[in-house]
């Protein structure tokens, strides 16, 4: 008896599931194409790398590098990666990774003669970059990392490979948003505790109360999908990765925050993050990217990851030190 | 050391903030839990078999369902519904539906320390299952749960950290703040915890007060 009980609730239970979900069905939102409105990932998931072949250098020796002399040893190097960001760095439901900073990393392992299909990636989260670089959990960090002064106490950069400024992701359909100053009144996400959204903050662009951080982009962007922000704020490069996965309902604004003091915009220059003291490794890498701009590759590279979202890319100056 | 102190006094204004809305919820979601708990208590207890039915339902249903699901549900799943909830309402909602069904459960363990011999008196009495309810058998339950009680809302103290991955600015999201001015990490993690720490005195001072009070002469 009471079994039954039991199996009669489970029943009314699934029913009623059953019920909102094809209610859900029936709600008319036309310009939402099946399967689109789920997660993020499933428009455009599958991974596409942009045609460039990387053959390890042999005889690479790097004299005065302890990072060089581990990877060496271990025969494979690990690679701090981002994997949520489409066209940057991301990993498929396959299990692949693309993007720009995926082969710019990919580039990297090459010059220090080590076969791509040999890297172990691992995904470490911006907080935990400086972490992981100085634990030696990663050999080094290619993802969407600024070049700042106080991350430079803790890490080296070599590089910047891309200049990014901030810009913001909104519906393809909203028109009411132009650039930083039209967002008041607006809901406006990114990541938890990041520059943008500090400086959204902090220059009063929008409400306090409008100011909505989730851990990931992609968060973000499901929620915008759904009408529940109304802008995704962060570097351009992000956002014109999730442009190019959705077209049909997102687009980047194009117009880059700007100083309200110098009236300038933020450059967010990205470098590849290295163990603070490795002084030898970083100019070495420092030259694979170098030889790299000048030999078209950079741009090969770029025309097929972030260069398919239509706005065209140049390879930037390297700062050494 | 001195840096160890400069983590907390340089970030004042992130590390106060956040801990006020934590405390926000938190207040919130016991209210709201003991509230809602207690009714799902009445409803286990009461004569009526589909509000039974119901009472235990919700509490197998959110007592196995892990609290960040819960959040999810609520953050991305309902709004595919056409239905717009606030993070912050939202985060006390979550926090609500999961807390209440553990306050239930301790609520109900006390009932059953009320003698049954009780509730037939009151009923031979005259009084309905309201008057019995409220009058002869919850105070003397409430008595008897005070210390898994406060076990269950210090759990919950702990879990609002869940909302700062669902955008709401609380204790939760300081590490992700004050990575991004790259403070040492290890002393922002000890702060926080000592932040937990102090929130919880409070609780455990309850706890004594109302055991002090309410002992039960055996």
């Amino acid at each position: 008896m009471r079994i039954t009980r039991i199996a009669a609730f489970a029943a009314v239970a699934t029913l009623s599931l059953g019920l909102a979900a094809c209610g859900k069905e029936g709600t008319p939102t036309p310009e939402t194409p099946a399967g689109q409105s789920g997660a993020p990932a499933a428009q455009g998931d599958a991974c596409t790398s942009s045609g460039t072949s990387f053959t390890p250098a042999t005889g690479v020796d790097i004299a005065g590098s302890p990072t060089f002399a581990k990877i060496k040893t271990a025969g494979k190097v690990v690679i701090g990666v981002k994997f949520d960001q489409p066209n940057l760095g991301y990993k498929d439901a396959s299990g692949k990774r693309c993007g720009f900073d995926i082969e710019i990393a990919q580039l990297i392992a090459s010059k220090l003669g080590i076969d791509p299909a040999k890297i172990e990636y691992k995904e470490v989260a911006s907080a935990n970059r400086e972490t992981a670089i100085k634990g030696g959990e990663v050999d080094y960090y290619v993802g969407t990392y600024s070049i700042t002064d106080k991350r430079k106490a803790d890490v080296s950069f070599a590089g910047p490979y891309f200049i990014a400024a901030q810009d913001l992701l909104v519906r393809k359909d909203d028109t009411s948003i132009t650039g930083s100053d039209s967002l008041k009144g607006k809901k406006v996400c990114s990541a938890t505790g990041s520059t943008p959204i500090q400086r959204v903050r902090d220059q009063k662009l929008t409400e306090d109360s409008n100011i909505v951080e989730f851990k990931t982009y992609s968060e973000c962007v499901s929620q915008l999908i759904d009408k529940k922000v109304d802008a995704v704020t962060t570097d351009d490069a992000i956002l014109k990765g999730y442009a190019a996965q959705n077209p049909s309902l997102l687009k980047v604004v194009g117009k880059p925050f700007t100083d309200p003091t110098t009236g300038k915009p933020y450059p967010e220059k990205y470098g590849i993050g290295l163990p603070h003291d490795d002084k030898a490794l970083r100019d070495f890498v420092n030259a694979a990217l170098e030889k790299a701009e000048s030999d078209g590759t950079w741009q090969k590279i770029y025309d097929g990851t972030l260069g398919k979202s239509g706005s065209a890319g140049t390879a930037p100056a390297l700062e050494k030190y | 050391m001195n840096e160890f102190l400069h983590v907390l006094t340089d970030n004042w204004d992130i590390i106060g903030s956040h801990f006020l809305t934590t405390i926000e919820l938190f207040l919130i979601a016991a209210v709201g839990s003991l509230v809602l708990g207690t009714l799902l208590t009445a409803m286990r207890v009461s004569p009526v078999p589909a509000l039974r039915g119901f009472g235990t339902s919700y509490v197998l249903l959110l007592r196995n369902c892990p609290l960040t699901l819960v959040f999810a549900l609520l953050v991305f799943a309902v709004p595919k519904l056409d239905v717009s909830i606030d993070y912050f309402p939202g985060a006390c909602i979550a926090l609500i539906a999961y807390t209440s069904a553990f306050v239930c459960e301790a609520l109900r363990s006390g009932i059953n320390t009320v003698p049954v011999g009780q509730a037939e008196a009151a009923r031979a009495l005259g009084m309905n299952f309201t008057q019995v309810l409220s009058n002869v058998v919850l105070p003397q339950a409430f008595r008897t749960v005070v210390p898994p009680m406060i076990s269950v809302f210090n759990a919950m103290l702990k879990n609002t950290t869940i909302a700062a991955g669902f955008s709401v600015a609380e204790a939760g999201a300081i590490q992700a703040y004050l990575s991004e001015r790259s403070e040492n990490q290890i002393y922002v993690l000890l702060w926080i915890a000592i932040g937990f720490l102090i929130l919880v005195v409070p609780l455990v001072t309850l706890q004594r007060m109302l055991e002090r009070r309410w002992r039960v002469a055996r």
